[in-house]
């Protein structure tokens, strides 16, 4: 544990040590305590793979998973992630094997510029785990908290489809 | 953003002196970080309660439901008691936001955001709201998202809330815990009309925590829903929306419990159509003759006049399905 106790609060430091796992790797990190976790793994680790795209929870495209989960990583505090195990898209493949959502992007072409993609791809592999594939509608909305500007929707959905159902 | 200091509750005791010291809570995160960026929010202390044992969703014996303030959105929205009972709720919550957000945002923070004007999102617009006395620049301005019910001479913000038009329409009530121990409010007075004083935006004293919402028993059986209509079709915020409970036995409907979202400065009970409903046979014609009241007082502004159309609308709809 690192931080301080609530009586010594007002007098704790701006910034705190962080020890968390990243794409397998356990990292211990001092951060200010401002820095979210899209800038610690861009501006700090070199991990560019997520993207900033609003900085505000409107675009997805800094989506990673966080124990198991995906969330918008603009929106969490380094801070915060004491003990935590983060994955982004740079962690996804198994060596030089892509996980099968990636593959499935390639095979549809689900992507133009590739901006939102790897935001796109760790929220598919959040929904898919989440069970919310059960129709094209579903994956749609579950889905929803990543704008493509390309509007590369369509093949986005059937990627995640052939990732969950492997057709 | 400003300088903080952050420190990590282990239990409700540390959380609350923390808190009775002036530290601000954080919960999912989702929106206090985004108005810390803004510099809308500049709390010195941040105390992280997430380690906090409020994370339990019960069934309470008469058949109500009891939701830890730290459950998840996503967590409440798939959980079978939740979806059973009250299918009003779950389909509010996932309606909201979006799937990240929702593994993130919690109960607790859901029902104390703030509202997302851009006035009061904006540091450099006037807004009495961020800075009390400052005017509002959205009484005149570009005001098409805003409220048409509640409203004041001093704001016209929304709340933006799905969750909290389920709440406010089943007759929730909000368990708080602070240094002087436990109390219980009904949800329609814990968030707070504008008035003279829009800064004050909930019931909750300095340093106090909400501990859960419960959901009063209903009598079963009970049909229930959330509509919501908006700009685009997912992943926005409601322009109107419609929470609807109804006990129907036979033939004739003996509880109504109705509010709508995205008109009100809080959720808006509306309790003229509920009286309407009472008592009647379901009916396109009673659906409709109810809608009528459901803008009941209605102010509108100069961009927000469709408000009054799409209550009228989206209400009448959801009893119908
Ligand atoms: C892009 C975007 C779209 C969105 N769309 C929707 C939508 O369509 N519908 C909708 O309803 N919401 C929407 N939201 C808002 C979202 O639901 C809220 O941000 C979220 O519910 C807040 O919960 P949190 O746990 O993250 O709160 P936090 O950010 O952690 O906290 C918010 C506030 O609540 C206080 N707080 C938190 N927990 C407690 C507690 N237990 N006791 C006392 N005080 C507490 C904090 O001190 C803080 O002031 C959207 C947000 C974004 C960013
Ligand atoms: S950068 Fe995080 S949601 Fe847009
Ligand atoms: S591929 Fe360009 S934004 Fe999605």
């Amino acid at each position: 544990m690192f931080g301080a106790g609530p009586a010594d609060a007002a007098q704790a430091s701006p910034s705190s040590r962080v020890t968390l796992t990243i794409n397998g790797e356990r990292r211990t990190i001092t951060v200010d305590n401002r820095t979210s976790l899209l800038d610690l793994l861009r501006e700090h680790l070199g991990l560019t793979g997520s993207k900033k795209g609003c900085n505000a929870g409107a675009c997805g495209a800094c989506t990673v998973l966080v124990d198991g989960r995906r969330v918008n990583s603009c929106l969490t505090l380094a801070v915060r992630l004491d003990g935590a195990e983060v994955t982004t898209i740079e962690g996804l493949a198994k060596g030089e094997r892509l996980h099968p959502l990636q593959q499935a992007f390639i095979d549809h072409d689900a992507f133009q510029c590739g901006y939102c993609t790897s935001g796109q791809i760790m929220s598919g592999v959040g929904c898919i785990d989440e069970g919310h594939t059960g129709s094209p509608e579903e994956i749609r909305e579950f889905m929803s908290g990543n704008i493509c500007r390309c509007g590369a929707y369509v093949n986005i959905v059937r990627a995640v489809e052939q990732a969950a159902h492997g057709k | 953003m400003h300088p903080f200091s952050y420190t990590r509750a282990a239990n409700t005791r540390q959380a609350l002196d923390a808190g009775r010291a002036g530290g601000r809570y954080i919960a999912g995160g989702t929106t206090l970080v985004d108005l810390m960026r803004e510099t809308v929010e500049r709390p010195r202390t941040i105390v992280d309660i997430s380690a906090l044992p409020l994370r339990e969703i019960m069934v309470t014996r008469r058949g109500g439901l009891r939701i830890g303030a730290l459950v998840r959105m996503s967590e409440a929205a798939a959980h079978r008691g939740v979806r059973a009972l009250y299918p009003v709720i779950s389909q509010a919550l996932e309606l909201s936001a979006s799937a990240q957000l929702r593994n993130m945002a919690t109960i607790g923070g859901n029902i104390m955001q703030r509202t997302r004007c851009t006035y009061f999102r904006d540091v450099t617009a006037a807004c009495n709201k961020r800075e009390p006395g400052s005017g509002c620049a959205a009484l005149h301005g570009v005001n098409r998202t805003h409220a048409i019910l509640g409203t004041s001479d001093d704001c016209v913000a929304t709340h933006p809330s799905d969750a909290a038009v389920a709440f406010t329409a089943l007759e929730a009530t909000v368990h708080l815990l602070g240094p002087d121990g436990e109390r219980t409010v009904p949800f329609a007075d814990f968030l707070l009309r504008p008035g003279s004083t829009p800064n004050r935006e909930q019931a909750l004293r300095k340093g106090e925590l909400i501990t859960s919402v419960e959901i009063p028993a209903l009598p079963r059986p009970l049909q229930s829903g959330y509509l919501k209509v908006r700009d685009r079709q997912s992943y926005e915020f409601a322009l109107t929306s419609a929470a609807v409970a109804l006990h129907i036995r036979g033939g004739v409907i003996h509880e109504a419990k109705v509010a709508a979202g995205g008109v009100g400065t809080v959720p808006w009970k509306l309790p003229a159509v509920e009286r309407e409903l009472i008592g009647q046979r379901p009916s396109n014609v009673l659906w409709t003759k109810a809608a009528e009241r459901a803008a009941d007082g209605a102010r509108p502004l100069r961009h927000n006049r469709f408000k009054v159309e799409l209550l009228n609308g989206p209400s009448s709809a959801n009893c119908a399905s």
